[in-house]
């Protein structure tokens, strides 16, 4: 056992690193959650956000317009699921579940003449000043700029259901569709756009996989971090903030995992894997007062 | 039509189906492939897949290939197998490690039906096993990595703790550490044969933890990514060649070439020839090759690797040649003492100056 060989510098950088595509796909899905939708898709809309975004990168070498394709093709498919489940109301859940394995089916089938190329390259950027603070520079100031992109979205989310008339009438329709209905506010045009918002989200978590961390195509490459998405939104109470910490704690815990294992400490890997999901459950144990929206999952139909 | 006559024209249409059909499959051969990853994976998958075509291009018309990918190892390829012996395959290769004992309870179900699996250690009268000895490669491997480090750590990407990995461990440690004696082998193990975002996770933390070479036992190209990003770090191909990652930082590979035997068990399954067999065969005949040494590997470090490859080749060189001791300090080799198959195929131990222990 070594645990010097453990530099906390480089452990806490990947650790934020490891932590973004989990963290842009749950700030998608809390909004779409505040709206009062429940989409278990998350996991099928980040892999097809994956190889969108890994097919316009390398068709057009730019990798800022491989993640504007694969925030599109996020939406895409998340428009479908708004379709089905706001207009034709079916079942949220069970269609959640269809678009998981939709997408999983459809990126392969797309991926198929994408295999073993490499995706363009897309550099870190070295924050002048900044970067150059001892220990937080390397740290917190110089990574690719997806990374602080997702910080800024998480950022605006808060600004947006706390501070913004748009964000009050979207907690509105999550909280009590009947009532926002009544005042005369569109319960499906909010919902529509929350999904499509949540659908770009995990579109773009999606494609940090294939454009940044792996970086190339590979089918089934989100592994299930969409459902570690899916907890943390219940971890962080629905809130933007815990949102943040919910991502690096579920994100360390991997990266933590196999540095742990290099050291030669001899932890077993079932208990690391599964201590996220014990994290949640814990949580939702003990802070009983992160109350979900009040119509979460229900089905809105005006005149019912 | 009275329900009687519909009854029997029914009976008889399925008569005559029955008959009609093993007719239709004496034809051809039927040659099924279990694969445990996608075909793309460009590693190992790939290359049993490139077997496979290679068997439909010897036999052409003869011959009818059908392969089902992702099959995860388990009860769920039990499904699988039945599957393809039930839709008329008549050689079913199934090639990962974890698919042993349900090849063998398939098997059991259909005698007709021949098997082969690859790297384990079970067989029956109509289930034979085939396996090629990575660990020469692994040897070659070490001896390069052994030259090439500055910082004396290797990373080593480990799959499962399987002997076949284990062993794949061992040898390249013991010709790392004759070329280098202070080198030292950092492990992860990543529980998986193909999880690209896992792989590189891998990658990156043995290379944040001072490695600048990384050995993988897992099947994508993720590690050579991660160490191509990561700059001076070396790596080997595992599987397959993945020679687009040359000349920096893949120095090498281990190439996999299971098409001559394919052709060879499907020959004999055509001529009605088949009996169960145990192969496994080395670089010396060819199911283990090793891909170019680039440029990047010093002159006389290449030459010496290649000396190597061919003396394991002619069968001068044992990759583990006594004296070798256990990690515990016990004797394992005396002076001289090679090993024997059966101790390398249910290897379960480190060999001496390997840190950490084998997951249980």
């Amino acid at each position: 056992m070594d645990l010097s060989a453990i530099n906390p510098i480089l452990l806490l950088a990947s650790l934020m690193v490891a932590a973004t595509p989990i963290l842009l796909a749950a700030i998608g899905e809390l909004v779409v959650e505040r709206a009062g939708v429940l989409n278990l898709g998350v996991e099928g809309m980040m892999i097809t956000g994956a190889i969108c975004g890994f097919i316009i990168a390398v068709a057009t070498g730019s990798p800022w317009l491989g993640f504007i394709g694969a925030a599109i093709g996020g939406a895409m498919l998340s428009l479908l699921f708004g379709v089905l489940t706001q207009f034709l109301l079916s079942n949220q859940v069970a269609t959640g579940l269809a678009l998981t394995l939709f997408g999983l089916g459809l990126s392969a089938l797309m991926g198929q003449g994408y295999l073993g190329i490499r995706a363009p390259s897309f550099p870190d950027w070295h924050i002048p000043l900044l970067g150059d603070i001892p220990v937080i520079g390397p740290i917190v100031f110089q990574h690719d700029p997806m990374v602080y992109i997702g910080l800024l979205i998480v950022a605006s989310v808060w600004f947006f259901l706390n501070r913004t008339r748009g964000g009050l009438i979207l907690r509105a329709v999550g909280e009590n569709h009947d009532a926002a209905h009544a005042l005369g506010y569109h319960v499906r045009r909010t919902r529509m756009l929350a999904i499509m918002f949540g659908g770009a989200c995990a579109g773009l978590g999606g494609a940090y996989l294939s454009l940044v961390r792996v970086p190339q195509w590979t089918e089934g490459m989100t592994a299930g971090a969409g459902w570690i998405a899916l907890a943390i939104v219940v971890f962080a109470s629905w809130k933007p903030g815990r949102l943040v910490l919910g991502a690096y704690l579920f994100g360390g815990v991997t990266v933590l995992q196999l540095n742990l294992q290099a050291a030669g400490v001899a932890v077993p890997v079932e208990y690391l894997s599964m201590s996220p999901y014990l994290a949640t459950i814990a949580v939702l144990v003990i802070m009983s007062a992160g109350r979900a929206p009040g119509s979460l999952g229900r089905i809105f139909h005006a005149a019912r | 039509m009275k329900r009687r006559t519909l009854l029997a024209s029914g009976v008889a249409a399925a008569t005559l189906a029955m008959a009609g059909l093993p007719a239709l499959a004496q034809d051809k051969t039927k040659v099924g492939f279990v694969y445990v990853g996608p075909v793309g994976d460009g590693g190992w998958t790939y290359e049993h897949d490139k077997g496979r075509q290679a068997v439909e291009a010897e036999f052409g018309d003869a011959v009818e290939t059908v392969f089902v990918e992702s099959v995860p190892e388990g009860p769920d390829a039990v499904r699988v197998m039945q599957q393809m012996a039930l839709d008329g395959a008549d050689l079913i290769f199934t090639t990962s490690f974890g698919y042993m004992d349900q090849t063998l309870e398939v098997a059991a179900k259909f005698p007709d039906v021949k098997f082969e699996h690859a790297t384990g250690f079970k067989t029956a009268d109509n289930v034979g096993i085939y396996s090629a000895r990575f660990y020469e490669g692994r040897a070659v491997q070490g001896h390069i990595a052994g030259n090439l480090t500055k910082s004396n750590i290797i990373g080593y990407i480990g799959s499962f703790p399987i002997p076949e990995v284990v062993r794949g461990i061992n040898a390249a440690y013991l010709a790392a550490k004759a070329v280098n004696p202070d080198v030292e082998f950092k492990i992860v193990w990543a529980y998986t044969w193909f999880d690209p975002a896992k792989e590189a996770e891998a990658a990156n933390v043995l290379i944040e933890q001072g490695a600048d070479v990384v050995l993988q036992h897992t099947d994508s190209t993720a590690p050579q990514a991660a160490a191509q990003a990561a700059g001076n770090v070396y790596t080997f191909g595992q599987a397959s060649d993945m020679a687009e990652y040359g000349p920096m930082p893949r120095v090498s590979s281990i190439i996999d070439n299971w098409a001559p035997y394919y052709i060879a068990r499907t020959k004999a399954v055509m001529d009605g020839t088949w009996e169960s067999d145990s192969t496994w065969d080395g670089i010396g005949a060819g199911m283990v090759g090793i891909g170019e040494i680039t440029d990047a590997v010093p002159a006389d470090v290449k030459a010496s690797a290649e000396a190597l490859r061919d003396a394991i080749a002619a069968g001068e060189i044992h990759p583990f040649t006594g004296p070798v001791n256990k990690q515990d300090g016990s004797v394992w080799l005396a002076d001289g003492e090679t090993a024997d198959d059966g101790t390398l195929l249910g290897m379960n131990f480190y060999v001496e100056g390997i840190e950490g222990d084998i997951p249980q």
